[in-house]
């Protein structure tokens, strides 16, 4: 350090002093050129190898991600697939139960059709044998009644009644009888 | 008795015997140019002489050089320790200073770049480290050399990329009435060939001269006010100021070495477009 803090005359600080700056324009000097020469060439190749590395790694991830989405797709569209057919099975099940319920219904329709109409012929069958019947039976009586009206002297009326009512008794008994007969 | 020895011109006053209320009466060792900034030789050869700075100027180049070695000496692909932090300075240098300026062309001048931020950056730290205690970018010698440099490599490329003429003609913006260019015409050619690298320099070793300066005041008044008494509030208020500004300078030493490439960066990018 000065001894002094009193200068005689202030030195300008702007003039520099040669030998700082000859020292100054070497140390610069060797840290530039060893960066511009060795360091940084070195670095740069380095990084532009990680760039690469990574642009790699990026299109490796890129081709897994699409085979990934791929398959996703398949199994989707397979999933798709199934769910439709699984659906269509139900559909057509839905239908055939229906079919078969139908079915079923018609024919016991048709049965009971059936069933009624016989019986209805049946009815129609026997009433028409009881017509028949019955129309000769009445002219048979009717005959009977008008032959036994002109043998009997028709003179007065409680006469008359009295002969209708033995008739309708005789014929009573008679009918009675004829169907205990049959 | 002192008193008398410094009448005598036998005692002399320096850093460390001033002393407030001391016998010697020495008075406030104010720092200041060139004694502040003046240190002797360490060694001689012929009349060149290896000074204080010189040396912090080397050991800087060493730790620059030693800092960039062992992180891409032999770099790998995935960054680890020291590579990492190198990496981190020198995609800043890049990103921050050299691609905003000069765009992706320009990357060619990143070695450069990276240079002169992590030299500069490394010697104004210089200032703040216990022994060194002085930033060498605080002796124009050194912002200069560094500045002729720059100099030297913007005028290049703007001769090579533009010719002689155009180089002279791209100076001097285009489209502007005659008259106002016989102003305009020498002040802007004033501005690219004495008035950038004069700033250039100066403005690095001022901010260090000053930062310099502005440490050496409070360091030493801390130890001139120091005393058992009062004094010793004074001295503590000097010293918290000493820490301060300690922190402080440390934010100028990174800024004057942003400051000082990124013009560098604008310089060269000026220099490679003809566009003024």
């Amino acid at each position: 350090m000065p001894a002094t803090y009193l200068a005689a005359s202030s030195p300008n600080p702007l003039i520099p002093h040669w030998p700082e700056f000859i020292i100054g324009t070497i140390a610069f000097l060797i840290v530039f050129i060893l960066l511009a020469r060795v360091l940084m060439p070195r670095i740069n190749q380095t990084l532009s190898e990680r760039t690469e590395a990574i642009e790699g790694g990026l299109k490796k991830a890129d081709e897994t991600q699409q085979e990934a989405d791929r398959v996703l797709a398949e199994y989707r569209a397979q999933l798709a697939d199934a769910r439709h057919e699984a659906a269509r099975l139900r559909e057509a099940a839905k239908e055939e139960a229906a079919q078969i319920v139908a079915k079923g219904r018609a024919d016991g329709v048709a049965e009971k059709q059936r069933i009624i109409d016989a019986a209805n012929a049946q009815i129609q069958a026997d009433r028409q044998q009881a017509l028949i019947a019955l129309r000769s039976e009445v002219g048979a009586m009717a005959v009977e009644l008008a032959s036994k009206i002109v043998g009997e002297s028709l003179a007065d009326e409680a006469r008359q009644s009295r002969m209708v009512d033995r008739f309708l008794d005789e014929l009573d008994s008679e009918t009675s009888a004829r169907a205990a007969a049959r | 008795m002192a008193a008398d020895l410094f009448a005598a011109g036998k005692f002399a006053c320096n850093e460390t015997n001033s002393h407030l209320g001391s016998s010697s009466h020495c008075g406030y060792p104010a720092p200041g140019y060139p004694a502040s900034f003046t240190y002797g030789a360490l060694f001689r050869i012929g009349s060149f002489t290896f000074n204080k700075p010189m040396l912090l100027a080397c050991i800087c180049a060493v730790i620059v050089v030693v800092f960039f070695w062992s992180a891409f000496s032999k770099p790998k692909l995935v960054p680890r320790g020291v590579q990492n932090l190198a990496e981190i300075g020198i995609f800043f240098v890049r990103d921050q200073i050299l691609r905003p300026m000069m765009g992706k062309k320009g990357d060619n001048y990143l070695p450069f770049l990276v240079s002169l931020f992590f030299f500069i950056w490394i010697m104004n730290i210089m200032e703040i480290i216990p022994a060194a205690q002085f930033p060498p970018m605080s002796e124009i010698a050194f912002p200069a050399c560094l500045m002729l440099m720059v100099y030297g490599t913007y005028n290049y490329i703007g001769i090579k990329n533009q010719g002689l003429g155009g180089y002279f003609r791209n100076m001097i913006p285009r489209g502007v009435p005659v008259g106002i260019l016989l102003i305009l015409a020498p002040v802007e050619i004033l501005q690219y060939t004495i008035v950038r690298p004069f700033t250039l320099a100066v403005r690095l070793f001022a901010n260090m001269f000053a930062g310099h300066i502005l440490l050496l005041v409070f360091t030493l008044a801390t130890w001139y006010l120091l005393s058992s008494g009062i004094g010793l509030l004074w001295s503590a208020t000097s010293f918290i100021l000493t820490i301060v500004l300690t922190a402080f300078e440390l934010l100028i030493q990174a800024l004057q070495a942003y400051i000082f490439t990124i013009l560098t960066a604008q310089y060269i990018g000026g220099s490679l477009e003809a566009e003024h």
